[in-house]
């Protein structure tokens, strides 16, 4: 259970993401889910690019009105976490997108993930 | 046989590895990255398809070279190699107890690897000065496009400004123009009168490297300005539309753009060389702190720095130096090793070459003095000049009580980002000179860590496989958790 993004809204009209393909487009299509919803990455994509290709930004910002799309891609400034389903975070620049993977571009209501689960 | 830690696998992190398997150590190599090459020669995912050349232009031989070398020490087993990790901590020893120390390595698992020797070659990052707006999305560092487009292939916008200064603005601006992206606009804070200073000591250092620099800056024609002062990104719900600039001649001009890189050269990262007891010192040169060592790269008992954490040198230099460490950690371990001269007199003009580089594309210290009130410095959580400037008038010229009060540095960044920018405006409100505001102590862990990581036990051999005690088993983290 997630909640809705407040993501959606900003594909514009056209549908259209931030990242652009300019080289290596002709990689095996995999789909993954954005809040829910499915979309289509390519094998070799990190979920940042896998994202980007039809959404604007990955998150919101915690401490402003803006929202991100992450900003270093070498896994130093961490603005692009975003989360899993099952309530995991995630660095999104450093991260290979997986066939089936269930992201949220805001925190689901499980997390921090069941803590009880993981302790010994 | 003595361990010898290695952590980075960039053209730093290779040469040491290769100097020390050919005296017939066996270092351990940890490197966050899945495959080794470092940012600079960084290899796309397995089934990407296009050609070194494509990948790396006319520095494609080499970064062949530092592939093959390093994947073939993994092959015969020369190297016990780590990826998609991170070190994230660092238990030195005093030098009585034997010096060496424990590294705490972070990855799908967490492991505790004994070191009695370490190599830290863990490079730099873009330095970033704050743009009024350039915390929103659509906003990247130069280095973020750069991987963008070497690692994945893609263009992080449709219509592109890039800004700041340094020898990167101008090569990312021609692959990006190579690759088929829209450069609307290459700004460059640096005006050209500083540029040419510069520039003829570079020449004089290494005149063919230079003039490349020349003719890929020819190339980009008429969307090159030097000399600009950059004033704000705007935009609106889906991101970055547009960035507010003068000219030269102090002319207004607003380019439209979906996608804003930003970069002022580099910043040596100091995380671990502080948690392994470096010392720093304020280089007027880079206009950054920088560690103390030896030119060997001897940074303190044990510790020993190559590549850009030791000087910004480039990838060729970062070469020179990886090599020079292991050399300098042979010569300690008492083991033969090769005469270092040679490697230094090369390395020695690598270093004229940066220097007069770091002239030619300097840190825009007056203009980030000078930012705005309402102007975001901590991209992280959002803390502007006029905040930062408040608490200065309690915190007095020290960047770590600064820190504390304003929270600028103590993001998920951890300062990466913003603590060059939050130095400049503490020392502007408090009168005093930056060198003297100090520099902001690493904290551990240098990398964001779960804490359930710690809550059971570290697998600590370094091959798990073949290493791990009876009964004690390796604890997977749950997929990637941050």
């Amino acid at each position: 259970m997630t909640q809705a993004s407040p993501l959606q809204h900003d594909c514009p009209a056209l549908g259209q993401g931030r990242a652009i393909r300019l080289a290596e487009g002709a990689r095996p299509e995999i789909t993954f889910y954005i809040d829910g919803t499915a979309a289509v990455a390519q094998a070799g994509d990190t979920v940042l690019t896998a994202i980007l290709m039809s959404r604007r930004a990955v998150r919101h910002a915690e401490f402003g009105p803006e929202e991100r799309a992450g900003f270093c891609l070498m896994g130093a400034c961490q603005d692009c976490w975003i989360w899993t389903e099952e309530g995991h975070r995630l660095r999104a620049c450093s991260t290979p997108i997986r066939a089936g993977m269930r992201l949220c571009l805001a925190p689901p209501d499980l997390w921090p993930a069941g803590m009880k689960a993981n302790l010994p | 046989m003595s361990t010898v830690l290695i952590v980075g696998a960039g053209p730093a992190g290779i040469r040491a590895a290769q100097m020390l398997v050919q005296a017939g150590l066996h270092p351990v190599v940890v490197d966050e990255a899945a495959r080794a090459g470092g940012q600079v020669y960084r290899r796309p995912p397995e089934g990407f398809l296009r050609t070194p050349a494509q990948l790396y232009g006319t520095e494609a031989g080499k970064a062949v070279r530092l592939h093959r070398d390093f994947d073939e020490m993994v092959a015969r087993g020369q190297i016990t190699y780590l990826p998609e990790r991170s070190v994230v901590a660092l238990s030195p020893k005093s030098a009585a107890d034997g010096g060496g120390g424990v590294a705490h390595v972070l990855g799908t698992d967490r492991r505790e690897v004994a070191y009695d020797r370490l190599i830290l070659a863990t490079g730099a990052t873009d330095r970033l000065a704050p743009v009024a707006g350039w915390q929103q999305a659509g906003v990247y560092s130069l280095g973020a496009a750069q991987i963008a487009l070497k690692a994945q292939g893609v263009s992080l916008g449709r219509r592109i400004v890039l800004a700041g200064t340094g020898p990167l603005l101008t090569l990312l601006a021609y692959q990006l123009v190579c690759a088929g992206a829209h450069v609307a606009q290459v700004l460059d804070t640096s005006p050209l009168g500083t540029q040419m200073r510069g520039g003829l000591r570079m020449a004089a250092a290494r005149p063919w490297v230079t003039a490349r620099g020349l003719r890929l800056r020819a190339r980009l024609g008429r969307r090159y300005k030097a000399g600009v002062r950059l004033e704000e990104i705007t935009g609106g719900v889906g991101g970055v539309e547009a960035i507010r600039w003068r000219d030269a001649r102090g002319h207004s001009h607003m380019t439209e753009c979906d996608m804003v890189g930003l970069g002022w050269h580099l910043r040596a990262d100091g995380h671990l060389p502080d948690l392994a007891g470096a010392e720093f010192t304020f280089s007027p040169v880079y206009h950054q702190w920088m560690v103390q060592a030896d030119e060997l790269g001897r940074a303190g008992a044990g510790l020993y720095l190559a590549g850009d954490g030791l000087a910004i040198l480039g990838a060729d230099g970062a070469e020179l130096a990886g090599a020079l460490a292991a050399i300098a950690c042979l010569a300690d371990l008492g083991l033969s090793h090769p005469s270092p001269v040679g490697l230094l007199r090369r390395a020695r003009r690598m270093a004229r070459f940066a220097e007069g580089l770091a002239q030619a594309f300097p840190w825009p210290a007056h203009a980030v003095a000078t930012l705005s009130h309402d102007t975001v410095i901590c991209r992280c959580e959002g803390i502007t000049a006029g905040c930062l400037r408040q608490t200065a008038t309690l915190s007095g010229p020290d960047a770590n009580r600064a820190k504390s009060l304003s929270r600028v540095g103590m993001g998920r960044c951890q300062g990466r980002y913003c603590q060059l920018a939050g130095a400049e405006i503490v020392a502007a409100a408090t009168a005093q000179d930056v060198a003297d505001i100090g520099r902001l102590r690493a904290q551990p862990p240098v990398r964001p860590a779960p804490i359930g990581a710690w809550l059971r036990p570290a697998g600590c051999a370094t091959d798990p496989a073949a290493r791990l005690a009876p009964g004690q088993r390796q604890i997977p983290l749950p997929d990637r958790d941050i």
